[in-house]
């Protein structure tokens, strides 16, 4: 019985043995044959990325990031938005190359159509999804460039940086958890969300708002839209602001942050984020200046 | 394949065609129709007679639109239409009822044409004539057969398979010798000598009247269809007419058929033998609560509003106005609106009909495969379009659905299919239009 039972284990061992060792040699021939000879900095830069894979930078993730990166042998051209310009310097240091300066970006909602402010009319049931209400109608509140309220930005954000503001209606964004990734940019079906420039301590002036439909017809639909009256492109020293299709944008290249705009909309479309508070003689002299136009 | 039973609801079937007034004010939107809207050709303080020429429809695709009162043109400005966007549109302020001249007016009826085929397409194009059933895709388009193709079917679409609508039906039963001239005028130029005109068996009167009407023509037959949405798409009508089914993505001449409207067949009778430019059409006004559900002959450009006025009045318990046929329709969010060429129907629906219930998981009965007309998977396509896997969307054929609402109809747990699939179908467009550039 026991001699059986060896016998068996015996043949068993060596035979397995046998075909493990044949594995081994096919395997070891494949693995030299099909050889993949990667660049071994690709992995580095990899590695110095933040992993997030947010497409942020126009390619597919970190990895493919990585890959554009080795491949040109220059930093020139790439940005990685939620690394920023210490992942930049840091790969640039790593590989020996030089890096430019970036100018840290955040993203800003371009409507101030709120519940108060835009009262809706008519009620949407259906899917709540932006691009479906948008091939719908105009919007709840009847303007056809505003913010629609389904979330999709927020829905499309990595980084938790959005969210709904349940009684307004509008998403908001929060600076420090923002990496311009851009993703929000894109899934906006009416284009409300823009990539500014993040400013000193975090200050912006922009318009917020895109209608550009005239004056009253924007008035009828919100009471803060911008009519097209330009009076803060009279107002502006550094011709920062232009007026297209009754709609005012700021540059926020040329834009210096004096914050001479805000006061002067009649409606209230120029937001000023992050600033002190306004000194009182300030206030005055801004209302003072109100009057007489109205 | 598939289809679903909805209620019919039809209130106004035996509400026969009541003519409204001019409006004091019209808005004659530029793009009433498929494909590039038409250039204004009037402008600010012009006056303008009814049936006066006022937009040209110089693309390919495109239709020429006409006044459809007299009047001043008190200016051209956006007018929110029934997309829910505002709208290029001539806004006309009523003076009178003066027509342009030429236009017949009387109903006697014309039978004899002696024009050939080139010159009814010409009558069709110059006056107008979109597609009365919904789509409003230009007539003479559809009557010039491509080169290399050639027609062996008309086929009259009496379908209306939508509920509540009875707009083609009051017609068919009114204007049955008009329509049967109107679609020999067709026959004529796409030189076929068959037509077939398609009606669902719950319109006995109306089969009963054409038959007997039918007799007279050479060539032009009535079928009875059974009642089943959406017999009255035209891939579903050819298939029960005629049994051939047009291959995907293609259109209705690749089997030799080419559908019109009963709606459409009167317009080119009016078009060809009595010179009148496609500027009124028959509109239901009908819903469970309504005062007065009625079908009117109204002139395009007649702010919905009035419509219902006309009515009995918007009832207290309204949730939805709806813009066609509760199918295939769509809300209203303005009541300004603009009848134009495509208004088939305008319908009221009372909170508690026109609410969605809530949503569900999926419990995978399959329902809505089994009822799929275009035999799709209609589950799949809404979960693929959720999850933007759109690529895969296109895969699985999305662009043939052509939206009737029968999923979303039928589904047990009240998912938004359609919902899904639209928003699939808009990107999945948007990618073949990028790959062609």
């Amino acid at each position: 019985m026991t001699e059986f039972l060896n016998e068996i284990t015996l043949f068993s061992v060596i035979s397995l043995g046998a075909i493990g060792g044949v594995a081994a040699i096919v395997l070891y021939m494949v693995a030299q044959k099909f050889k993949v000879i990667e660049d071994p900095r690709i992995d580095k830069v990899e590695e110095l990325l933040p992993g997030a894979n947010c497409g942020g930078c126009g390619l597919a993730g970190c990895r493919a990031l990585a890959e554009a990166i080795v491949k040109a042998e220059s930093l020139e051209g790439f940005n990685c938005p939620p690394g920023g310009n210490d992942v930049m310097q840091d790969i640039a240091k790593a590989m020996g190359w030089e890096a430019g300066e970036k100018t840290p970006m955040i993203a800003v909602v371009r409507c101030n159509g709120t519940r108060e402010f835009a009262p809706p009319k008519v009620r949407y049931e259906g899917l709540m999804t932006c691009a479906f209400a948008h091939s719908l109608f105009a919007g709840e509140g009847g303007c056809p460039y505003g913010c629609l309220g389904c979330g999709d930005c927020v829905e499309a954000c990595n980084f938790d940086a959005m969210y709904m503001d349940q009684e307004t209606g509008l998403p908001v964004i929060l600076d420090d958890k923002c990496v311009a990734c851009g993703a929000c940019v894109k899934e906006c079906p009416r284009n409300i969300i823009e990539m500014r420039k993040k400013g000193k301590k975090d200050r912006r002036i922009f318009v917020s708002c895109i209608n550009e439909e005239k004056g009253g017809l924007a008035r009828k639909n919100c009471k803060v839209a911008c009519i097209g009256c330009g009076r803060c492109v009279k107002e502006c020293k550094f011709d920062a602001i232009s007026m297209e299709n009754n709609l005012a944008y700021i540059d926020f290249e040329k834009c210096t942050l004096c914050r001479k705009c805000p006061p002067v909309c009649p409606t209230n479309a120029i937001h000023e984020l992050n600033f002190p508070p306004r000194k009182q003689k300030a206030e005055k002299a801004a209302a003072k200046e109100k009057e007489p136009g109205e | 394949m598939g289809g679903v039973h909805p209620p019919e609801n039809k209130f106004a079937e035996k509400r026969s065609v009541e003519r409204l007034e001019p409006p004091k004010s019209v808005a004659i939107p530029l793009s009433q129709h498929l494909g590039a809207p038409a250039k204004a050709v009037v402008g600010k303080g012009d006056k303008v007679q009814a049936g006066q020429l006022i937009a040209k429809g110089e693309a390919f695709i495109s239709a020429n639109i006409h006044a459809s009162v007299s009047g001043t043109v008190a200016k051209i400005d956006g007018v929110i239409d029934a997309s829910g966007y505002r709208k290029k549109a001539i806004l006309i302020n009523v003076e009178g009822d003066e027509w342009a001249e030429g236009i017949e007016r009387d109903e006697s009826l014309i039978e004899d044409s002696n024009l050939t085929a080139e010159e009814i397409i010409k009558k069709v194009y110059d006056k107008g004539i979109v597609g009365m059933g919904g789509a409003t895709f230009p007539s003479h388009v559809k009557l010039k057969v491509p080169k290399g193709k050639k027609a062996e079917y008309l086929i009259i679409n009496g379908v209306e398979c939508e509920p509540c609508l009875t707009a083609d039906h009051r017609l068919m039963m009114e204007k049955g010798q008009e329509i049967m001239v109107g679609a020999s005028l067709q026959m004529k130029a796409l030189g076929v000598d068959k037509a077939i005109i398609g009606i669902e068996n719950n319109k006995p009167d109306a089969i009963a009247h054409l038959s007997k009407i039918a007799a007279g023509y050479p060539g032009i037959s009535v079928e009875p269809l059974k009642v089943k949405y959406p017999q009255g798409a035209e891939k579903q009508l050819i298939k029960a007419l005629v049994n051939r089914e047009v291959p995907s993505g293609k259109l209705p001449i690749e089997v030799g058929c080419v559908v019109h409207n009963v709606g459409t067949a009167f317009a080119v009778y009016e078009a060809v033998q009595k010179n009148k430019p496609l500027i009124e059409r028959v509109v239901t006004v009908s819903g469970s609560s309504v005062k007065k559900p009625s079908n009117f002959m109204v002139r395009i450009g007649t702010p919905v509003a009035e419509l219902i006025e006309a009515a009995g009045g918007l009832p207290d318990d309204t949730g939805k106005v709806v813009n066609g046929g509760p199918m295939m329709g769509k809300a209203l969010n303005d009541l300004n609106v603009p009848v134009t060429k495509g208004t088939s129907g305008i319908l009221i629906f009372t909170e508690k009909e026109s609410s969605r219930p809530p949503e569900q998981n999926c419990i995978r009965c399959a329902r809505c495969l089994t009822i799929c007309p275009m035999g799709l998977e209609p589950y799949l396509l809404s979960s693929l379009a959720e999850k933007q896997r759109f690529q895969d969307c296109e895969d699985e054929r999305i662009m043939d659905c052509m939206e009737c609402g029968s999923c979303l109809y039928i589904c047990p747990s009240g998912k938004p299919l359609l919902d899904h699939i639209r928003v699939g179908k808009n990107r999945v467009g948007q990618m073949i239009r990028e790959r062609s550039g």
